[in-house]
């Protein structure tokens, strides 16, 4: 599924290759930072004038934009944060992202636009793990002081049927 | 029917609730004891179905801006029964069973499209967008060949898809089994039909998009919750903290005649530090000062309806929830999936009259929502543990005795007369 401002574009193969590097290294620092539980330092992952959207494929497609998740800038983010970490009720669980597959759309000095793969693994303590959701992240970089942060980040599932619901970030 | 949970059974669980159909007897004490089985029995369920979901009822299946053009359809279900919801050329809506004549295939597989016809895969039978047999490939055999093709007296007209009865209220769309319902208006009885109206009546649906979850809890437990108000004023911290309903503010647990419909409604104070005292704050752990938003945009409301209330949740049996959170709009419908398991449909809605930046407000607080909403997901884990609990545990009784012994319309929070009425209700149609 393409999304708008998400479509191929020619990009030099070195500076392809250059941008995945450091996308794949993103996703890493990401992922392993929401999987340890530290939804403190995920906040910084975005630029303070962020779009942060979870949504099923069927919206995506259909060009609807409700999302599970819907954050317009970063303190929408750190307020989901805080929320989670210290208000919310739920029953204790481990998630686990697999990402893979990151396309490079376009690549300039100022800007990556990509695509991967995501699944997102839950474990409730008591029971088995499974798939959660099976998901793409259709993304914006922007660069600052050197690395990378989130100008954009719609992650599109799937799993269009939810096991009860989302607790944490995708 | 679906599964995207495994619930951990214990061994002694389900199994002993399972009883011959004479001893399901309601306890001797009424209805400030709910007897575990009517949420774990296939048996009951059974019954759910047939006096409930396919009996006497208005039962939601769309909403019309779904549907805006002739030929439009959407996939749905009236309890777990599939059913489509089509617009023909005249522009009627029309509801039929999603379960071809012929062999009983789910012939529809799409959530919604366009179309003139529907044709069943399996043997190419085709019907219109009222349901109504057209075609069958080789009604009359293959020309010079003896016994092919259908009898002589094989009648289209007789083997249509099932029909159901259909009523539309501003926009939205119920249908029933029952032939010979009472109008929609009568069902819903005066008050729930007035808050109904509140947020429908003379308004152009916008959809914003759709979430689906699978809540592994008995149907009847999504009725209650918001039936609960108890709870609301408990669990939530955002409901409290920011006075969306919160004990000591303006509010109603409203139910109809029947005691089968509800609206859960509250005003939400100017400023909620003035409504909740100490002694109210020191009962309440959910009412949290250290929560400050930095973006607190989200929990703006945005005056648009003419209401005392500015928040109602309605509970319209038997399969929908009507939900005006602030400024946040949906439905949701209860698809049940067996005893121990429910499907949720939710369709998020603005109107098309908003602005640009109304949409972005109701979708920003679309996050108090749905199954990742901080209200949403709190009540999805603690339907889950309930369900769990009586699943698991030999203990068979659940009490609701908050409020004492009274039914219908409560303007404390502190009661569960709502669900004592709805029960009432349930009781009588259930033969219980
Ligand atoms: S089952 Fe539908 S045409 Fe045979
Ligand atoms: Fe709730």
């Amino acid at each position: 599924m393409i999304i708008p401002g998400y479509e191929q574009t020619a990009v030099d193969p070195r500076a392809a290759l250059e941008a995945r590097f450091e996308v794949e290294a993103f996703h890493a620092r990401y992922c392993h930072t929401l999987d340890t539980g530290d939804l403190v330092n995920w906040v910084d992952f975005f630029d303070e004038a962020c779009t942060y959207v979870v949504t099923g494929r069927e919206n995506a497609e259909a060009g609807l934009p409700v999302g599970l998740i819907y954050a317009e800038g970063r303190g929408m983010i750190r307020d989901r944060a805080y929320a989670v970490k210290h208000t919310q009720m739920y029953a204790p669980r481990y998630m686990m992202h697999m990402v893979s597959n990151v396309l490079v759309l376009r690549a300039s000095t100022e800007e990556i636009r990509s695509v991967s793969n995501y699944l997102l693994l839950q474990t409730l303590v008591e029971g088995r793990t499974t798939i959660h959701q099976a998901g793409r992240y259709y993304d914006t970089f922007v660069r600052s002081a050197g690395s990378l942060l989130i100008r954009e980040r719609r992650c599109v599932y799937d799993s269009d049927l939810i096991a009860n619901d989302l607790v944490f970030p995708v | 029917m679906f599964s995207t949970t495994d619930t951990v059974i214990h061994p002694l669980g389900a199994a002993t609730k399972e009883r011959e159909p004479a001893e399901y007897v309601w306890p001797a004490a009424g209805l400030t004891e709910v007897p575990d089985w009517i949420y774990t029995s296939q048996v009951i369920y059974d019954r759910e179905v047939e006096r409930i979901f396919h009996g006497r009822t208005w039962n939601y299946v769309a909403l019309e801006a779904e549907i805006p053009k002739a030929n439009d359809f959407v996939r749905s279900w009236i309890g777990p029964t599939p059913v489509v919801v089509a617009r023909d050329a005249d522009g009627s809506i029309h509801v039929f069973e999603n379960r071809c004549a012929h062999r009983g295939v789910e012939f529809c597989r799409h959530s919604r499209g366009n179309n003139a016809e529907f044709v069943c895969p399996y043997h190419q039978w085709s019907y219109d967008m009222r349901g109504n047999l057209q075609g069958v490939p080789f009604r009359r055999g293959m020309k010079g060949e003896a016994d092919s093709g259908m009898p002589r007296d094989f009648n289209p007209a007789q083997h249509g898809l099932r029909k159901m009865n259909v009523a539309t209220r501003h926009g939205v769309v119920f249908a029933s089994f029952a032939a010979d319902m009472e109008p929609l208006e009568a069902y819903l009885g005066e008050e729930i039909t007035h808050d109904f109206d509140v947020l429908f009546k003379g308004r152009q649906l916008r959809i914003l998009g759709y979430y689906r979850n699978e809540l592994p809890g008995n149907w009847k437990l999504y009725h209650e919750n918001l039936k609960d108000p108890y709870h609301a004023t408990l669990l939530h911290s955002f409901l409290v903290t920011f006075g969306l309903m919160v004990a000591g503010s303006k509010s109603a647990m409203i139910a109809d005649p029947s005691g089968r419909h509800g609206t859960m409604a509250s005003a939400k104070p100017a400023d909620v530090t003035k409504v909740v005292d100490a002694s109210t704050a020191s009962q309440m752990r959910a009412y949290r000062t250290d929560l400050k938003l930095e973006d607190p945009r989200f929990i703006d409301f945005v005056p648009e309806f003419e209401s005392p209330w500015t928040v109602t949740m309605q509970t319209i049996w038997p399969n929908l929830i009507v939900q005006r959170e602030l400024n946040t709009l949906g439905v949701r419908q209860i698809v049940p999936n067996g005893p121990n398991s429910m499907i949720m449909n939710w369709t998020m809605f603005g109107f098309d009259t908003d602005t640009e930046e109304m949409t972005r407000h109701r979708l920003r607080q679309g996050n108090l929502m749905g199954p990742a909403g901080f209200l949403g997901l709190e009540d999805n884990e603690a339907i889950k543990f309930l369900q769990e609990g009586v699943r698991r545990s030999p203990t068979d009784i659940g009490i609701l005795k908050l409020g004492g012994t009274t039914e219908g319309t409560a303007t404390t929070l502190v009661t569960e007369s709502a669900i004592r009425s709805m029960y009432r209700h349930y009781r009588e149609v259930m033969g219980l």
